[in-house]
């Protein structure tokens, strides 16, 4: 066992100091040393993207990432997602939709698609595939995860404009 | 005559939806426990060897380190004991020997040690330290080579060398039926290990108290199941294990067997804390069952006017190290869409060096209508009929016998290959050059088995729902929808909740498409119940005789209450209310997919891009309709996925090469289009609101339909899946 390591970062919005190995991924420091466990573990090594997490204003498989190299960073998570008990428009969607069947790829194609829908507001089926192909669902068959973030999609840009408009 | 429901049909929102969607849900690795350490499986780097020595005193002498077990821990128990816990009689040393070999290995990943310590690093570390010397032994990988003279032996104690079983349906007389044939056509081909993928990987934590009870939480497609395998392996009687099934990440059959349950119970006896294990993705692929590779002949002959006049087959399908490749249900299914008179089926269970094999969604069938669908298609092809046509000429009906014994009751076959008929899909054309369609369809049993549910009724007007059945795919709701049905109220009236095998009468596994059907009718069944207790308590405030229920109103002579109006009454008309069913079915209804898929194939790199799909079933009544188109896509999609690109790629030493998801690859978002559905629904008289159940037959069709969609746009028919690029151009 080696010393740890004082990490200070802001997680959902809120200041978060833990200390860990340098050898503990961030998954596993959100996971077992905070105790977020809405991020989940599929794989490990990268290729599910269960474990998706914003770290800064990226999307990143926390898996693949020291707890370490977060310090001074800011996170989001699936339970950052809602704002108090209003879920977001995505998790609507999710719940309305259908898209989840067992629910355990959930929450890292929710921050997926929450990062497709900042940088793309209105994205076609084919930008939407392609984004969110590195999370693997083995439920659904994607489609109404696909149609859950286009209906949110919709929804947000519906209510940004009639926001503008009045 | 059709039923008007106000609650089935409809799509209400999950019950569990909102604590999945933010995160509060609680997996089986989520789980925290005071004291809790965890654990790390060691396993064997060989396909076939005999054990010589394990010295764990390294291991042990680890700082960090509790406990260290090997199946020289599992507590005496005669050689030849026989269980049997409602999956029929299993051998306790080939049940123990998958959990912690004794003796051999018998594959690549099969588990040898385990390690308990203060968290999973060091108890990696540690399972790196125990020593195995190993007499590597020759492996053998496929059935075919298994069943050849002089094969590597993997149980020496079988009688008829790696062939553990064999099974034979006859009925009519095959040679006339074929001397009756103008048309036969034969084909063989294999199919690749593959595995059901599930996102969650197995995990389990156990206690072992000082009062000798086992607490156990695991992700479990059924909680009984899996106390009643891990009392068996541990020679403890059941009610000493209570297992609390967490939130599940996916199973597909693959979550029937126990693999880390009696583990984690052996660590924690040994270390006196909690102790919890979970597998990594590596172990997943190698050290659980996925579905057997096979190799399957069909010969169908028919008459000019395209009617099956003999069909046989014969099926060998690789069980991995221990007996039960399931080649069972792919031999009772092979030719179950159709109604034939003359038939032969011989199936062949063959072990291999390769993980024991598990459930995989409508287990063996995929494998068998592979062939089936494919030499059909090559049958329409030369007798220039219609691929649905010829279908329909021969469908199973009412009453037709399948080559196994038993005869349909209604069963919505013809109804499937007429709607895949009229889909605007197959009146579509095709979009382009090197573009093929393929059809195919497939019949899975569905499965009864016991269940029980207990409904309490609050005081709000409200109903507790207690059930056994652990939610993989949004049961909570269907069954609580059907509570709702019977009891006038709305689906979110109904709170729903898994409970642990204390808490709860015996309810059989999440699998086999049960859970709507069976564990549905002990809910409909107690829900009835309360209806009749309710109708006591009012004729009693009436002072009447009889009292009517209809619509969640109860009324008699003018007078009425609404549910909720009389559950605020319950306490002074003499207490509460609660219902509890169990039931054993018997009235299963058998479901028919279809499956309609576009690709194109670049002739160039052989890659195959799917343009288009429908799937169609018989669901007998959608409770939720939102969940069984779910469970149709879902199903296509993982049958895509074996029919193009899955496969367990083995070395020849049994070391399976591509045990990541990067390497394994299974279908993404980008490979698939929408999967359009179209359900149909054949009531099943043996569910009061006709559930057949739909979680498996879905996934037999799409291994034919994509080799006959390949063929039509390529003129290659292809005798190996998975029908990747190197199959397509012949590498
Ligand atoms: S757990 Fe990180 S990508 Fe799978
Ligand atoms: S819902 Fe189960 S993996 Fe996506």
């Amino acid at each position: 066992m080696s010393a740890k390591v004082q990490v200070q970062t802001t997680i959902n919005n809120e200041p978060v100091e833990f200390l860990c190995e340098p050898r503990q991924s961030l998954l596993e420091c959100l996971r077992d040393v905070v105790g977020l466990t809405g991020t989940k573990e599929g794989c490990g090594d990268g290729n599910c993207g269960s474990c998706t997490v914003k770290l800064g204003d990226r999307i990143v498989t926390s898996c693949l990432v020291l707890g370490v190299e977060a310090n001074g960073e800011s996170i989001t998570t699936v339970e950052g997602l809602a704002h108090g008990n209003t879920l977001h428009p995505l998790q609507k969607a999710f719940l309305e939709h259908a898209a989840l069947q067992c629910g355990i790829c959930t929450p890292g194609f929710l921050i997926a698609a929450d990062a497709l829908l900042q940088k793309h507001p209105q994205p076609t089926e084919e930008q939407t595939r392609f984004w969110l192909a590195n999370n693997l669902c083995r439920c659904t068959g994607y489609d109404k995860i696909i149609r859950a973030v286009q209906a949110a999609a919709t929804e947000i840009t519906t209510t940004k404009s009639n926001g503008a408009a009045q | 005559m059709s039923t008007t429901y106000n609650v089935i049909g409809t799509r209400p929102v999950r019950h569990d939806g909102a604590d999945k969607v933010t995160g509060r849900a609680l997996y089986g690795a989520d789980l925290q426990l005071a004291r809790m350490i965890q654990g790390a499986i060691l396993r064997s780097p060989h396909a076939h060897a005999r054990i010589l020595r394990i010295d764990t005193s390294k291991a042990e002498a680890l700082p960090g380190v509790y406990a260290v077990v090997t199946a020289a821990d599992f507590p005496p128990a005669p050689a030849d004991k026989i269980v049997d816990f409602g999956e029929g009689d299993t051998p306790l040393s080939s049940l123990r020997g998958n959990i912690l070999a004794s003796g051999k290995v018998l594959y690549s990943g099969h588990a040898v040690a385990a390690v308990a310590a203060v968290n999973a690093h060091v108890a990696a570390e540690a399972a790196a330290l125990i020593e195995v010397d190993y007499e590597p032994l020759p492996c053998v990988l496929t059935a075919p080579e298994a069943m050849a003279p002089g094969a590597p032996i993997l149980h020496e104690e079988f009688a008829n060398g790696n062939v553990a079983d064999q099974i034979r349906y006859e009925m009519g007389d095959l040679a006339a039926g074929f001397a009756q044939a103008t048309l036969i056509v034969e084909r063989e081909l294999d199919t690749a290990t593959v595995h059901q993928g599930y996102i969650e990987p197995q995990n389990a934590t156990a206690f072992w108290s000082s009062d000798g009870r086992i607490h156990i939480w695991c992700s479990t497609q059924g909680s009984f199941v899996a106390r009643d395998a891990t009392a068996a392996v541990l020679d403890v009687p059941v009610s000493q294990v209570k297992v609390t099934p967490m939130e599940i990440g996916g199973g597909f059959g693959g979550k029937i067997n126990v693999y880390l349950e009696p583990v984690a119970a052996l660590l924690s006896k040994k270390a006196g804390r909690p102790v919890k294990l979970v597998m990594s993705r590596r172990d997943v692929f190698t050290g659980t069952g996925p579905t057997p590779g096979s190799r399957v002949r069909v010969k169908i002959g028919v008459n000019d006017a395209g009617k099956i006049t003999a069909a046989q087959s014969w099926l060998a399908y690789e069980a991995g190290a221990y007996p039960g490749a399931m080649v069972v249900p792919g031999a009772m299914t092979v030719f179950a869409c159709y109604d034939i008179e003359n038939v032969l089926i011989e199936g062949f269970d063959v072990v291999v060096n390769k993980p024991s094999t598990a459930a995989y969604r409508a287990p063996g069938a995929p494998n068998s209508a592979l062939a089936t669908e494919t030499v059909l298609d090559e049958i329409a092809e030369k007798l220039g009929i219609d691929p649905l046509e010829l279908r329909l000429r021969n469908a199973a009906k009412e009453g037709t016998r399948r080559a196994d014994g038993p005869r349909y009751k209604r069963i919505g076959c013809v109804e499937v290959l007429e709607a895949m008929k009229a889909s605007p899909h197959y009146n579509a054309p095709l979009p382009g050059p090197h573009c093929g369609r393929g059809v195919a369809i497939g019949f899975w049993f569905n499965a009864g088995l016991p269940s029980s549910a207990t409904l309490s009724v609050n005081a709000d007007g409200t109903v507790n729902l207690i059930e056994g059945s652990t939610d993989i795919g949004g049961s909570r709701t269907s069954l609580s929808m059907q509570a709702a049905e019977v009891l006038g109220l709305r689906a979110e009236d109904i709170h729903p909740t898994v409970v642990d095998t204390d808490s709860v009468g015996y309810t059989g596994v999440t699998g086999g498409s049960r859970t709507t059907f069976s564990t549905g009718l002990a809910v409909h069944d107690a829900a009835q119940m309360v209806v009749e207790q309710m109708k006591a308590r009012a004729a009693r405030l009436w002072a009447v005789e009889a009292v009517e229920f209809a619509n969640g109103v109860f009324s008699a002579n003018g007078q009425s209450l609404t549910f909720a109006e009389l559950a605020a009454q319950l306490g002074s008309t003499g207490g509460p209310v609660s219902c509890s069913a169990t039931v054993n079915p018997k009235g299963v209804g058998g479901s028919i997919a279809g499956l309609i898929i576009d690709v194109k194939v670049d002739p160039e790199t052989g890659k195959t891009d799917v343009l288009r799909v429908t799937s169609v079933q018989d669901a007998g009544k959608a409770i939720h309709p939102a969940y069984v188109e779910g469970q149709m896509q879902g199903g296509t999609a993982q049958g895509i996925g074996w029919a193009l690109n899955e496969e367990y790629f083995m070395d020849n030493s049994g070391d399976m090469r591509n045990g990541s998801y990067l390497d394994y690859r299974m279908p993404t978002a980008l490979d698939l289009p929408m999967i359009e559905t179209v359900i149909v629904e054949v009531p099943n008289p043996g569910h009061p609101f006709g559930v057949r159940g739909v979680g498996e037959a879905n996934i037999v069709p799409p291994l034919a339909a994509c080799a006959n969609a390949i063929y039509r746009a390529t003129g290659k028919r292809l005798n190996r899946v998975p029908m990747n690029p190197a199959t397509i151009l012949g590498l």
